[in-house]
């Protein structure tokens, strides 16, 4: 039940054998690309979110071959980011196993709105679950990002 | 100091920004199998019969492991079947393993796996458990083996009891002109870390067995292996990568051992065992339960006289470190008063819920609710201040602790100062309650903590010093990074005693019991303290290497020599002198001779003067010092629909010394949070056969962004003396006041008194609901 | 990760799909609509649902419609909740969505999946009961718009291979002054403990309910008496009287504490609409 796909991640066309019950964070972790972490496989955590063609996305709630002809964007593709910089600058976490998905989301809400205000960063960012952080951190990092684009 | 304070950059921050840094789970090869848990549906049943022959024919299965009698385990009774044979003692247990290819392979077979079951009656409270005629949830609790400090009474329900006998009760209650007595329960809860569980188990042929494990205890699970299934210790390497979160949860011992049972099954291959979130918290341990009973006595002036106090701890099906976190809310039962008699009983029982892990705080953020809800309600009878009330019972040096430690300068923190600096940060004098509008009031409420860490009484942590060709230092110490920023914080010690810059120190994040020096548990608050006395001791075993051989080179006597900016030098003419690159690998003269050779440094530290406790009076030094804070939550309530929103939540603690003044607040504002969820919402729903109804984030739910209040956080430091540059433990601090000082303010906003957790709106209804329905 | 396989199609066209749904069916492969998927795929984890042959629908263009012209709104069932957020063409929609799971999840989770999910809160049906909407549905025996509360009992009564294609909603309920709230057990996140949507319209005060009864709900009963005339509290009363049975009592909350929270959500709607007539 096993066949080839071509997703298209972090700028690459990667060939990848998938089940099409797979989904994409199997996928992507299957690809080397452990960013993205197992929290819950329930859409319930964050902890698994990439960016799929510009929206964050928990790649649990996703099927592999449901990417395919979308731009997918994992941690690992982003480089030198304002808000990666942001995250260890505020101290925004402390595991690290939430980090990932977290500035994945924060990355898409910068690029989507960058004058976001407090109840749209809200909105957002209750997506993830931060368990050993008290979120102020983070709400700095993503608000000092946000300054500095305005 | 240069370093010591300052907010350093994590040493791991790189890769924890850019996905880089690798957790269990992420190691994967194409040869590592799979393997699945089939997990209990039930509180309490009797296995009737299991058939895996369905199972079998899932094309990729290796092996399945179902009723089989392995070694009993667990850390001071073996009473665990590592999978349940003959019965199912909670709903999670796992009753049988399969490994194969794939986790889809994997979970397919599991599902196949039929299991008849018989119910049994459930003990479904730990309370329930100490009545008489209880169902037994072990029938034969006299035959397991255990450690001498542990006392389970054959025959019941109670797997230990620890009893607190200070000073005369009877004087105590005489001298009492008010008393109170009140109850409190909560049921067990998750610690809910991201990263779930997971542990990978590999024989190899000559035996040597080769374990990665999300654990705080790599090198308890070496012991433990070696106990369990008799294998020399030598043979066991475990292997700690970076942790995603533990707060307790994963300093207790099973995926390894499933891994390892798994991973003999098929010729010793790599099995991997990844929780899912339901197994995470279901199948493996959990935060603690308690049912308290507290009764308080205070002379006119509001002085403490007596205190008795019964905790009776739901330790679950399993005893394992519930016993030693028994013990633990024994040793600080009376939160941080002074009081001169007290009487307490500490029972572990067992009951049919998922058996208990330490949680960050180690029984103090339960007692804590306990203890402080029952001082406000001593307050208010007194009718004095409640944070005055604590301010004038205090621990202070000179007071002894309920297990009868005389306190010092050193070994107790200033509690008056906490209180007086919480004082400020929540403006407590600008009243308790203040008016929004006809429906809002906002509140506050406070309470105070102790704690100090029980642990074993020689508990070990080492450290060792390698240098690089360019002179910077490789640090290698066995406490795991589990993301309290330790191994920084080890770092800026070496750098602070070597003068040098913090950056040209490397650490070694990986801890593994085979190259690390051992270092016990990364538990207890424990991690700088010890590790850092052992860096220390390592940074000394260097200066004199260093010296030595420059002094030779520098033909000058070694006390005339001084090191810093990494080099030794004279002191009285910093221009002549070594640097660390020329004489960590041995000094090489223009002429090619050379002496000296490659220095290593090596240190290590054991607490001392740790004694056990009595059996009777629980006389004894159950731990080196005792941390003291003060708390402060106010909320905004609504006085028609019981709702609530947190608006500020403080602590103040005295930690001897700030190390890393951003990664100190960090840890503590973040320990608040986990005890804000632990206070008002987290909890496990059971059905009356014992099944958590809610197994997953979806509906256990942990704080969310938004949903925290604003934190402030303060510092008193008072040294420990022997402690790192004064440093004492911090890093759970921040959980154990939570409980208390939000049930204290939401009491006195809803206008009754509040005994239970997690504070829901409905539990506030329910409570007005009673007192309003109650008969005049 | 889901323990079975299944064959995945991706048809372009609503025919495409309801034939490939028959035809699965016929060879025993249990087909499954998918559209934001996110039902198969977090029950299927647990074994709680099953199927050996996915459709996704996401991309149907008659799926994807959203248009507001000619005084009616048209929602195509596989925009995704956020979609639907960000134009925010129908604000209490708007509303009630963007309280669903979370903002991540909504960029997954879609508008029909939701109205047709087996877990029964189904929030964002509730405007649409408002709205006295149509729902147009592609099956077998073709396509055909049928009025919501001719098809919508507690859930979406599709006949087997019938999928759900769009609303159809007239603009004059979405103009209407509306109320909307969910309340969970403790803040901001989780399922519903109530939810309730509300509108006026032709003096009328309409209301929705989700979380309350093992499904989502609106009464013409509970409306009576809403709208009986007399003090707010005593309608209200009355609308309790009469509420569908049973009264959720799970994890969430007790059946007794929803109806107290239910007594003051109400009471909040009234007061809030009824100020908008003055
Ligand atoms: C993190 C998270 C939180 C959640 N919280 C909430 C919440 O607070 N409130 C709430 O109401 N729900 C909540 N849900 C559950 C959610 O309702 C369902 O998972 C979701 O609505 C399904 O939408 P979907 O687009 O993914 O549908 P799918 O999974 O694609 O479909 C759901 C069902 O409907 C069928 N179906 C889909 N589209 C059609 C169609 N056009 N015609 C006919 N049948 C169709 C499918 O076959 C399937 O049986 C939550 C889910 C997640 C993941
Ligand atoms: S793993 Fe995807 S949301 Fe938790
Ligand atoms: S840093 Fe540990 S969960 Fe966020």
């Amino acid at each position: 039940m096993e066949y080839s796909i071509t997703l298209h991640v972090n700028g690459e066309e990667r060939i990848v054998t998938v089940r099409p019950a797979d989904t994409l964070l199997y996928t992507l972790r299957k690809l080397g690309l452990t960013g993205a972490k197992p929290g819950c496989l329930n859409g319930d955590c964050g902890a698994c979110t990439v960016n799929v063609d510009g929206w964050p996305m928990k790649s649990c709630l996703m099927l592999g071959v449901e990417a395919i002809g979308k731009k997918v964007t994992t941690i690992e593709g982003l480089k030198n980011s304002p808000i990666q910089q942001a995250f260890v600058e505020n101290f925004a976490f402390q595991c690290g196993y939430c980090t990932p998905g977290f500035i994945m989301n924060c990355q898409a809400l910068i690029e989507q709105h960058p004058d976001a205000d407090d109840q749209t960063i809200r909105e957002w960012l209750e997506s993830n679950i931060c368990r050993c952080t008290s979120y102020i951190e983070i709400e700095k990092a993503v608000k000092s990002v946000l300054q500095r684009k305005e | 100091m240069d370093v010591i304070g300052k907010s350093v950059i994590r040493k791991d921050a790189l890769d924890k920004v850019t996905g880089r840094a690798m957790y269990t789970d992420d190691y994967q090869t194409v040869h590592m199998l799979s393997g699945k848990i089939v997990i209990s549906p039930y509180g309490h049943a009797r296995i009737v019969s299991i058939d895996t022959q369905e199972a079998w024919k899932v094309p990729g299965v290796r092996a399945i492991i179902a009723g089989k009698h392995f070694p009993l385990v667990g850390e001071s009774i073996r009473d665990r079947p590592p999978i349940a044979v003959d019965k199912v003692r909670y709903h999670g247990e796992p009753v049988a393993l399969v490994v194969a290819d794939t986790p889809a392979q994997a979970k397919q077979a599991a599902d196949l796996i039929q299991v008849q079951y018989e119910l049994l009656p459930v003990v479904n409270s730990p309370t329930q458990a100490f009545e008489k005629n209880a169902p037994l949830v072990h029938e034969r609790l006299g035959e397991y083996e255990k450690e001498e400090d542990s006392h389970p009474v054959p025959g019941t329900n109670i797997a230990t009891h620890i009893k607190i006998r200070k000073g005369n009760m009877e004087l105590g209650w005489r001298e009492s002109e008010t008393i109170v007595e009140a109850s409190f329960s909560f049921a067990p809860s998750d610690h809910a870390a991201m990263e779930t569980r997971c542990a990978i188990a590999e024989i190899e042929p000559d035996g040597t067995v080769q374990i990665m494990t999300s654990s705080q205890a790599p090198f308890m699970v070496k012991q433990l292996l070696s106990d369990y299934f008799n294998i020399e210790l030598g043979k066991i390497i475990v292997r700690t990568p970076l942790v995603g979160g533990a707060y307790g949860g994963k300093a207790s011992v099973q995926l390894e051992v499933l891994a390892y049972l798994a991973s003999k099954e098929v010729g010793g291959r790599p099995v991997k065992i990844l929780n899912t979130r339901e197994e995470d918290i279901l199948t493996s341990p959990c935060h603690i339960g308690l049912d308290a009973t507290v009764k308080l006595g205070a002379d006119r002036q509001g002085k403490l006289k007596a205190a008795e106090i019964i905790f009776l701890w739901d330790g679950g099906a399993y005893s394992d470190k519930a016993i030693d976190v028994t013990r633990a809310g024994a040793v600080d039962c009376t939160g941080p008063y002074r009081v001169d008699n007290v009487w307490c009983d500490s029972y572990c029982m067992y009951t049919n819920h998922p058996y208990a892990a330490p949680f960050r705080g180690f029984s103090h953020s339960e007692l804590s609710f306990a203890i402080e809800r029952t001082m406000d309600l001593l307050a208010q009878k007194l009718n004095m201040d409640p944070l005055e009330l604590r301010y004038i019972n205090a621990i202070m040096p000179g007071d002894t602790t309920p297990t009868r430690v005389l306190l010092n300068k050193s070994n107790v923190g200033n509690l008056q100062k906490c209180i007086e600096k919480v004082r400020e940060l929540i403006k407590w004098d600008e009243g308790a309650i203040s008016r929004v509008n006809d429906r809002l009031i906002r509140v506050k409420g406070v309470s105070c903590s102790w704690k100090t860490s029980t642990i074993d009484a020689n508990a070990p942590s080492g450290a060792i010093l390698t240098f690089n060709r360019d002179g910077s230092i490789n640090l290698m110490a066995g406490v795991i990074e589990i993301g309290t920023g330790t191994k920084t914080v080890l770092a800026q010690i070496l750098a602070e005693r070597l003068k040098m810059d913090v950056n040209k120190i490397h650490v070694r994040m990986e801890v593994d019991t085979q190259t690390t020096p051992q270092h016990w548990k990364t538990v207890a608050s424990r991690g700088t303290f010890m590790s850092g006395r052992a860096v220390l001791n390592a940074a000394e075993d260097v200066i004199v290497q260093l010296k030595e051989i420059a002094s030779c080179v520098l033909r000058a006597p070694k006390e005339d020599l001084e090191i810093a900016n990494s080099r030794v030098f004279l002191r009285d003419d910093p221009s002549i002198g070594l640097d660390f690159k020329d004489i960590s690998f041995g000094y090489k003269y223009p002429n090619g001779n050379s002496v000296g050779g490659q220095i290593i440094g090596r240190g290590h530290y054991v607490l001392r003067h740790i004694s056990n406790l009595d059996p009777e009076t629980g006389e004894g030094r159950p731990g080196p010092e005792w941390t003291v804070a003060a708390y402060g939550v106010e909320v905004e309530f609504d006085l028609r629909d019981y709702t609530y929103q947190l608006l500020t939540a403080a602590t103040v603690v005295d930690c001897g010394r700030v190390m890393n003044q951003k990664m100190a607040e960090g840890q503590v504002m973040g320990a608040m949070s986990m005890g804000l969820a632990f206070a008002s919402r987290e909890t496990f729903y059971f059905d009356k056969l014992g099944r958590v109804l809610n197994p997953q984030l979806r509906t256990y739910r942990p704080l969310r962004y938004g949903e925290n209040p604003r934190y402030l956080v303060g510092f008193v430091e008072t040294p420990q003396i022997d402690g790192p540059y004064g440093a004492r433990g911090l890093g759970e601090h921040g959980v154990m006041g939570m409980p208390g000082a939000l049930g204290n303010a939401l009491s006195i906003a809803a206008g009754v008194s509040l005994h239970h957790l997690p504070l829901i709106p409905e539990l506030i209804w329910r409570a007005k609901e009673a007192a309003n329905g109650a008969p005049l | 990760m889901l323990p079975f396989d299944f064959d995945y199609f991706k048809p372009d066209t609503l025919e495409e799909a309801v034939e490939l749904f028959q035809y699965l069916d016929h060879n025993g492969k249990q087909p499954m609509f998918f559209s934001g998927g996110t039902e198969l795929i977090t029950l299927g984890r647990i074994d709680l649902a099953y199927t050996e042959a996915v459709i996704d629908i996401k991309e149907i263009a008659d799926c994807r419609v959203m248009s507001l012209n000619g005084g009616q709104l048209l929602l195509g069932s596989t925009l995704t909740l956020t979609e639907i957020e960000e134009t925010n063409l129908f604000p209490l929609l708007t509303k009630t969505a963007s309280e669903i799971a979370d903002h991540t999840a909504r960029v997954k989770i879609t508008l029909g999946g939701n109205i047709c999910a087996r877990i029964f809160y189904r929030e964002a049906v509730l405007p649409f009961l408002l709205a006295d909407s149509q729902v147009v549905i592609v099956g077998p025996e073709g396509k055909k718009a049928v009025p919501i509360h001719e098809i919508f009992h507690e859930q979406l009564l599709l006949n087997r291979g019938e999928l759900l294609v769009q609303t159809i909603t007239e603009s004059r309920f979405i103009r209407a002054p509306f109320f909307a709230i969910k309340r969970r057990q403790q803040w901001e996140t989780g399922y519903p403990l109530i939810t309730v949507a509300a509108l006026k319209i032709d003096e009328k005060v309409r209301v929705a309910v989700s979380g309350l009864c093992p499904f989502p709900f609106r009464s013409k009963e509970v409306e009576i008496a809403l709208n009986s005339g007399q003090s707010i509290e005593a309608r209200v009363e009355a609308a309790l009287r009469v509420l569908p049975r049973p009264i959720l009592d799970d994890v969430e909350g007790s059946a007794d504490y929803r109806l107290f929270v239910f007594r003051n959500i109400l009471t909040d709607a009234l007061y809030k609409l009824e100020k908008e007539r003055i």
